[in-house]
């Protein structure tokens, strides 16, 4: 496509501004990680964990229970020990686990691709049957489908988790052996493939190895599934109602007088203006499913993020449970800064805006 | 003159919490090629009889008619198939609020070659040097740019062209334009009555034209409907229009107010619910 002169000319005045939103955003990243480190600091105080007798055990003697308190900086005032908290989180040091003694950063390197891997399996199987599905009921708002739709969002949204994901292990692993049982991988396959980017699929495909591949595959589809039909129910409904307040708008009629066919007035027209706060929910969606559902990785014994933080919770392993908090707030942040970006892409009434 | 539209005892009504609300009240009007007026005040159904006509009506309404044919089509019973082979290149309507007649997340350009592109297959260049043509014939000074565009950085003006163009780049037989020219200035105003008035001459097409402009309607159009409360309430040659007979229609005139006559206080207008009967 040609680019006309005024075009070009008011990409060039767009410039500055653009250097203006990019300061923005990463103040406002500094600004929202900072107070995540003060939350993350103050639990970490308020909590009836003594920090020092995690580190000694509670078998160590006096002085050596005073030592460690000064050296974990515990004398010094409250702004100064978030200075040293600041500066320790800065460097990647979030402390270490009582539970696994390793250094916490370490454990989460370890759990959250677990974590990551199914979580995105399930947001794309979410979006890729809620949307649709979502278009569908608005289309036919009222009629059998929409119905249908909404009977079906409604049990992935109230069933208990743990009771559908042990039903399916029932079903498709125990009795038809569809799909393989608890865990990411068998055993057997375990010490065959490295482990370079934690997530299996990419890795056992890296390293050619299809049959563990194929393995990895069969662990991942039944939870992937049953992540991917909670997340459909809620895109799904959302899809619906955006879609409907779209189809009720001028332009709407204003296509169909032009004779544009119904199918590019539904899936060009209305979705991709529903697309625009459709963003934002499979954003928070997924970034939902990244915080490791704890009850999913239970009952299919996953070992990711949620098992990581419940296990440290129970043990009182504070290190690792804020450590845990922050990544997750992390993710929060970026998926949101994310989808406001995807937001700024789609839509172009913020986009030319400053 | 043949007669492309028949329109008789065309019925809307809305649901509401008191009953169904009637906005079109046995209206019956036939149109050739010609140029049709439609006026009334605010709300006394005009747009809503030409969406009716379309036959994008909201779901939510009843369409009831004798009579609605279009070239010999049946209107009422016409399958989904046949709407889209008549809307856009047969028969279209210039909406009247560009401001949200138009998708904001699509540029300009792009939403007037898809009107232009249901006529047969242009290629992609063509097609939009057929649009930014089309932009320019409707005095949009720099088509290029606002070609390009979206919705929400043209004036209102601008945006009432853009629609102007898009609507009309089809070469529609039946155009139905509602309140075309209210943002227009008065040089622009008479372009796009120029290009409707050639459209109408030299490709026959038949024209129905809402507006609230009386002085404008009796001076551009052949004929005018005078609609009051959803009911036509008088069918007048536009050269009479001074000598109309309704009371109603004799009201909308004394409104005026006169450039030349005297300069007492403007006439309010009475209505009378006997007009309804
Ligand atoms: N979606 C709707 N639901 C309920 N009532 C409606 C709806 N659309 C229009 N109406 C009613 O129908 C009547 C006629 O509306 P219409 O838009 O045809 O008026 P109009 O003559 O075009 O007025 P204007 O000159 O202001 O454009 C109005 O009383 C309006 O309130
Ligand atoms: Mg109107």
């Amino acid at each position: 496509m040609s680019v006309s002169p005024a075009n070009t000319g008011g990409r060039w005045r767009a410039l500055p501004t653009y250097g203006l939103k990019a300061g923005k955003l990463i103040a406002t990243v500094a600004v929202t990680f900072l107070g995540l480190l003060v939350v993350t600091f103050l639990i970490g105080r308020v909590v009836p964990v003594d920090p020092v007798l995690a580190v000694v055990g509670d078998r160590a003697s006096k002085s050596t229970y005073d030592a460690a308190y000064i050296a974990l900086g515990l004398d010094k005032p409250l702004y100064h020990q978030f200075f040293i908290y600041l500066k320790q989180a800065l460097s990647g040091d979030l402390g270490t686990s009582v539970l696994t003694k390793k250094p916490i950063i370490e454990d989460i390197a370890r759990v959250f691709p677990a974590t990551l891997e199914l979580a995105t399996a399930g947001i794309i199987l979410g979006t890729l049957f809620g949307v649709p599905l979502g278009v569908w009921g608005a289309v036919r708002q009222g009629k059998l489908p929409d119905q249908v739709i909404r009977v079906v969002g409604l049990v992935g949204y109230s069933a208990p988790i743990f009771w559908l994901g042990l039903l399916g292990l029932l079903v498709f692993y125990a009795k038809l052996q569809w799909v393989a049982g608890p865990g990411r991988i068998d055993i057997s396959y375990e010490y065959t493939v490295t482990q370079t980017t934690g997530l299996l699929l990419i890795d056992t495909a890296m390293q050619g190895q299809w049959d563990a591949f194929r393995n990895v595959l069969a662990h991942l589809a039944l939870p992937a599934v049953l992540l991917g039909y909670f997340s459909m129910a809620y895109i799904s409904r959302m899809t619906r109602s955006f879609m409907l307040a779209e189809l009720g708008q001028e332009y709407i009629i204003a296509a169909r007088v032009k004779g544009v066919p119904e199918w590019r007035i539904i899936w060009v027209h209305a979705l991709r203006n529903a697309a625009v706060p459709l963003v934002t929910v499979i954003a928070l969606s997924y970034a939902g499913l990244l915080e490791g559902s704890v009850l999913t990785e239970t009952v299919f014994a996953w070992p990711g993020l949620g098992q990581y933080l419940t296990n440290s919770l129970q043990n009182a392993d504070m290190n690792a449970v804020l450590g845990g908090t922050l990544v997750i707030g992390i993710i929060f942040v970026g998926l949101n800064l994310l989808s406001d970006l995807l937001y700024t892409v789609l839509d172009p009434r913020v986009r030319r805006r400053t | 003159m043949t007669n492309m539209l028949q329109v008789e005892g065309l019925n809307v009504s809305f649901p509401s919490r008191d009953g169904p609300v009637r906005v079109v009240r046995d209206v019956t009007f036939t149109l050739g090629r010609e140029r049709l007026g439609i006026v009334g005040e605010s709300g006394s159904g005009k747009s809503q009889t030409g969406r009716a006509i379309l036959g994008l009506t909201p779901a939510s309404a009843t369409v009831t008619a004798d009579k609605l044919s279009f070239d010999g089509i049946d209107l009422r019973h016409a399958s989904a198939k046949t709407w889209r082979s008549l809307r856009g290149p047969r028969m279209s309507m210039i909406m009247q609020d560009p401001k949200y007649s138009l998708n904001p997340v699509m540029t300009v350009g792009r939403q007037i070659v898809e009107a232009y592109r249901r006529r047969g297959d242009a290629t992609r260049t063509d097609a939009r040097n057929r649009a930014v043509a089309m932009l320019e014939a409707v005095q949009i000074r720099d088509p290029e740019r606002v070609f390009e565009a979206y919705p929400h950085e043209l004036s209102g003006g601008m945006g009432q062209r853009a629609m102007i163009a898009m609507m009309l780049i089809a070469e529609p037989d039946l155009l139905i334009a509602d309140e075309v020219t209210s943002a227009l200035d008065v040089t622009v105003q008479l372009d796009v009555l120029r290009i409707l008035d050639g459209l109408v001459r030299d490709r026959g097409m038949g024209l129905i034209f809402i507006s609230h402009d009386l002085r404008l309607v009796s001076s551009f159009c052949d004929r005018v409907l005078v609609m009051y409360a959803g009911r036509v309430v008088e069918e007048i040659a536009a050269r009479d229009l001074h000598s109309a007979q309704h009371p109603y229609t004799q009201g909308l005139l004394n409104c005026l107010p006169q450039i030349d006559g005297d300069s007492g206080p403007l006439q309010t207008l009475t209505r009378d619910p006997a007009w309804l009967a």
